[in-house]
């Protein structure tokens, strides 16, 4: 696993209640019991972490942002845009 | 109990800045939508919103007066100034202790707020203007419409974030009824297009980048708007006596807490509202032509005012006309409830539901009949104007066509 989806992951597990499960990229964030606020709150924390800018909108995005791959997927592709 | 009839209407809105030219705008389907022009656009997701245009304050106010006077109280001020004249009320001593004004404002003087912080910690001031607090304490526009208007009774400022306007409308309509108050000068009041509050909106990740469609498939969100909208209430016997005109009559209001979470929307909160609106009013659900909706924009309150709709007027819900005019002015928080009430009473009056514009296509959880982009003429003898504020708090007022 990269440093990024280890970072990642890291960042979603805090948004976790309750007891941590062993978090899969395959995970999806609905199952892992993040509400809307949690996932705004997690972008936030996720571009703040990588200086990145991720244009997320509750509107639209809860497909795009279905499972812990999808998150990884979008924060890898900025970080690597960036560089 | 008396029965409470409005004698009139003032309106500052991103489409018109008088009641006449807002409902011409309305009941065309004209938006109000457009850049930035009081913050910098290339700057924020959001490259719409919903300004008030034209509106030169040194018409209306002296660099004495405006001093005390952000941006939110001008427009207010200016609204009630207009509802009053419209209105034809002289308020001699007696009348002006006996006249209420009580008005929704969700966050107030938010330009002169950013203004003083840019100040402060970009420009590095070691002191700031003088009359920031009185520009800034969100009962700034009640107060100022009360000394400007002269209006001496109960006063006070409503703050339920976007429900504001509509709980302002209706706790006066419930002193004018019970005769607690001989008459009421009500409505809302907002003015927050300024960086800042921009930017804490844009951090929310709910405001469109476009444009406002609510109820519509593809919709992305709320647009941030501005006005003002206020009504002069009096009971029917004494607009009747002294021979005003009457624009419509308000017969029941209803509110209720959701009391669940401080941002989603709940189905069952609103239902209590709407069914309280009506009980009050004693309408039964089919007596009901047009809801005025909250109708945001945003994916979760639409969905969720559907779903409350269906709950409150059952299989009539199917036949209802309701629209949201946000697509038209965007969402001005604390005069949101206050313009759309005005614009309910209009749609009433006039026998035109307004549309709801930039409508994309029919979204599968949103099936009721929302009036997509062109207006509707139709006879409207009641109605419902919705508002559902962050925080779980639903207002909503019932209101009847005015037949002499």
């Amino acid at each position: 696993m990269t440093d990024v989806a280890a970072d990642v992951i890291a960042v979603i597990a805090g948004k976790v209640r309750g007891e941590q499960p062993q978090i899969k990229l395959t995970d999806k964030l609905e199952d892992l019991g993040l509400e809307s606020l949690d996932a705004v709150e997690m972008i936030f924390e996720l571009e703040e972490k990588f200086d990145i800018t991720i244009p997320y909108n509750a509107n639209d995005s809860r497909a795009e942002f279905d499972t812990v791959g999808d998150v990884v997927t979008a924060v890898k592709n900025l970080v690597d845009g960036k560089a | 109990m008396h029965r409470v009839v409005v004698t009139g209407w003032g309106v500052i809105s991103p489409v018109g800045n008088t009641a006449a030219t807002y409902w011409e705008a309305l009941s065309h389907g004209a938006s109000g939508l457009g850049a930035p022009t009081l913050a910098p656009v290339d700057q924020l997701n959001q490259k719409v919103v919903a300004e008030v245009k034209g509106f030169d304050p040194a018409a209306h106010f002296s660099d004495r007066a405006l001093a005390f006077m952000d941006r939110v109280a001008q427009f207010g001020v200016v609204a009630a100034r207009e509802a009053i004249a419209q209105s034809g009320l002289a308020f001699d001593e007696e009348l002006a202790q006996r006249t209420a004004t009580i008005i929704g404002t969700a966050v107030g003087g938010q330009t002169t707020q950013d203004e003083n912080y840019v100040k402060l910690y970009r420009q590095g001031a070691r002191r700031l203007p003088p009359f920031a607090i009185p520009r800034l304490m969100v009962n700034a526009a009640c107060s100022q419409i009360s000394m400007h208007c002269g209006l001496q009774g109960p006063a006070f400022t409503v703050a339920s974030a976007c429900a504001s306007g509509t709980h302002a409308a209706g706790l006066a309509f419930q002193m004018v009824r019970s005769g607690a108050v001989a008459c009421a000068v009500t409505g809302g009041a907002e003015a927050s297009i300024a960086f800042g509050p921009l930017k804490v909106w844009e951090a929310m990740r709910i405001m469109a980048p476009d444009a406002c469609r609510p109820f519509s498939k593809d919709r992305k969100g709320m647009v941030l708007g501005e006005g003002a909208a206020i009504v002069v209430l009096e009971t029917l016997d004494a607009a009747r006596a002294r021979g005003a005109e009457i624009l419509g009559e308000i017969t029941g209001f209803g509110m209720s807490a959701d009391a669940k979470d401080i941002t989603n929307p709940d189905a069952g909160g609103m239902t209590r509202a709407i069914v309280g609106a009506l009980a009050d009013a004693r309408l039964a659900p089919q007596d009901v032509q047009y809801v005025n909706a909250h109708g945001t924009g945003t994916v979760a309150n639409d969905e969720t005012e559907t779903r409350a709709l269906k709950q409150a007027f059952g299989a009539h819900a199917a036949n209802l006309a309701m629209s949201s005019t946000k697509s038209m002015v965007g969402h001005s928080l604390g005069a949101s409830g206050a313009l759309e009430l005005i614009a309910t009473l209009m749609a009433m009056r006039e026998g035109v539901a307004p549309p709801t514009i930039g409508y994309l296509g029919p979204d599968a959880t949103c099936d009721l009949d929302c009036v997509p982009n062109t207006p509707r003429p139709m006879r409207i003898d009641a109605a419902l104007s919705n508002s559902f504020a962050f925080g779980g708090l639903n207002a909503v007022l019932a209101m009847r066509r005015f037949a002499s």
